[in-house]
């Protein structure tokens, strides 16, 4: 099975061979998806009956720059898990929209690849993800999917731009953040060749969103629960 | 803490009821994508985030509208250029929807700059309504050949996403002046990326140099936009010492900024004398 990945996944990493998204689709796919998705529900009072070993641990982003950085790591591990199942899924892609989604996948895990190392020691954990909800062998819900991580990203990248202390990191984030911008907009051109920027056809801007905003719809996706409460606000 | 900071922390503090309105219709709007009512509700948006905000009484106000005015120059340019070409009908007309909604937003880009530099207390003085797009006949017409027309779309595009990140830090000192200019720079990658694959390229800056197709000196005009795009070191970081993804594709995954300067030289012949 990993020789097929490996074949699919270019420029794989050891831990990603480790991680193999096939399998992990699989094991998120059955009981433990269950499990999980019941804790990770929302339902508080069922989370808090369940004994403290159960309840997952929180992944605590941390505090100033650090936080933000952490943050950004934590949705490029989101997009480069999501796109690494992608390529490695028949979801019924042309090649010219696989040639896409690879292009979409390497991204992403640069940019992961990039955080974990900038953050070193303070870098979050490898998170584990749940896309059940997801049908990987309908390209529609995918590029649905896809479409609401990359404009998530715009919005994220952008919201948190007033939040960095740091100038130089405030160009990094701006220097990543344009190339969600056009993932998001070549998605939506796979999904609707005639469409037209229609979510802020009236204003010309972009979304920007708070760390709150976005965990809140990226939370869903992601099995352990992120802390943001460290994270600095204004 | 600085002076500026404190004067954010003040801003923040003492958010005005209007702030707060806009910011609430703005998450309401998220929630409720593609209604009417969104789409209203956002037409009226940028100009009250901006008159909504405190009188500034930033350290760098000046160093701020030079920022603004710079933005509004190129803004201008690109409204000028898509409108010309809509009234010229060069684009296609399957593209034609596309381009109208890019000059839409490019309108709303310079409405909502001429206004906060006018609410600042700025003025437009020296920033060109007049272009000339053959940059005095350097070039043939943009609007009477599709393909160079969409080529010299494309470069405005890409220079006004490395443009706004240039000026990113300088506007740093204030966090809705901040925000909004990252807002309109994501759109106009959202553009490019459009125009890009209209012309059968990746979304995604894959040139190092000029683009190719309409002679050397075009080629060479637009060098200065793509010259730095193979950088893989952010931060002091060089990704490809950290990742197994193939050189072109890290070169993909950032966009490079550009200077004030460097731009100025990209936009200046488009200047009608």
């Amino acid at each position: 099975m990993s020789k097929t990945v490996n074949f699919k996944v270019k420029g794989s990493r050891p831990q990603d061979r480790l991680n193999n998204p096939r399998r992990s689709f699989l094991k998120f796919g059955g009981a433990t998806l269950a499990t999980a998705g019941l804790v990770m529900s929302g339902c508080k009072e069922i989370y808090d009956f369940l004994p403290k070993q159960l309840q997952p641990d929180k992944v605590k982003l941390g505090s100033g720059d650090t936080g933000i950085l952490n943050y950004a790591y934590a949705l490029e591990q989101l997009e480069a898990a999501f796109y690494t199942l992608v390529i490695a899924t028949d979801c019924g892609f042309t090649d010219h929209e696989y040639r896409v989604m690879e292009d979409l996948q390497q991204h992403e895990v640069a940019h992961r690849d990039f955080f974990k190392a900038a953050l070193g020691n303070k870098a979050i954990e490898d998170l584990t993800f749940d896309f059940s909800d997801v049908n990987f062998l309908d390209k529609e819900s995918v590029l649905a999917t896809a479409k609401t991580f990359e404009n998530l990203g715009v919005g994220a990248y952008n919201g948190a731009g007033k939040l960095l202390e740091s100038a130089d990191l405030l160009v990094v984030a701006g220097k990543i953040v344009s190339v969600e911008a056009r993932h998001a907009a070549v998605i939506l051109e796979l999904m609707d060749p005639d469409s037209t920027f229609v979510e802020f056809i009236s204003d010309g801007l972009d979304w920007a969103l708070s760390p709150a905003e976005v965990l809140e719809a990226a939370q869903p996706f992601i099995i352990n629960k992120i802390d943001a409460s460290d994270l600095p606000t204004a | 803490m600085n002076i500026i900071k404190l004067f954010d922390s003040f801003n923040i503090e003492h958010k005005s009821e209007e702030e707060v309105d806009v910011y609430m219709s703005r998450k309401e709007a998220f929630r409720k994508i593609g209604s009417l009512a969104k789409k209203m509700t956002l037409a009226s948006l940028p100009l009250a985030a901006f008159t909504a905000m405190p009188k500034m009484a930033f350290a760098s106000g000046h160093e701020v509208l030079d920022v603004l005015k710079f933005a509004l120059t190129l803004e201008r340019l690109e409204y000028d250029y898509y409108q010309k070409g809509l009234d010229a009908g060069v684009i296609m007309g399957e593209d034609t929807g596309l381009f109208m909604a890019i000059r839409d937003h490019e309108m709303a880009h310079v409405k909502l700059l001429e206004e906060t530099i006018n609410a600042l207390g700025g003025n437009l003085d020296g920033v060109a309504s007049q272009f000339d797009f053959t940059a005095g006949g350097a070039f043939p017409s943009p609007f009477e050949n599709y393909h160079l027309f969409l080529a010299l779309s494309q470069a405005f595009e890409d220079t006004g996403v490395k443009a706004y990140k240039g000026q990113a830090p300088n506007l740093k000192d204030n966090d809705t002046l901040l925000t909004v200019a990252l807002q309109i720079h994501s759109v106009e990658a959202r553009h490019a990326a459009r125009i890009r694959r209209l012309r059968n390229r990746k979304g995604w800056i894959t040139e190092a140099e000029g683009i190719e197709g309409f002679g050397g000196t075009f080629k060479m005009a637009t060098n200065p936009i793509y010259a730095n795009e193979n950088n893989t070191t952010h931060a002091g970081l060089d990704v490809l010492t950290v990742t197994d993804v193939e050189q072109d594709a890290v070169q993909e995954a950032w966009d490079e900024f550009l200077s004030k300067e460097t731009v100025l030289e990209i936009a200046t012949p488009f200047v009608a004398q």
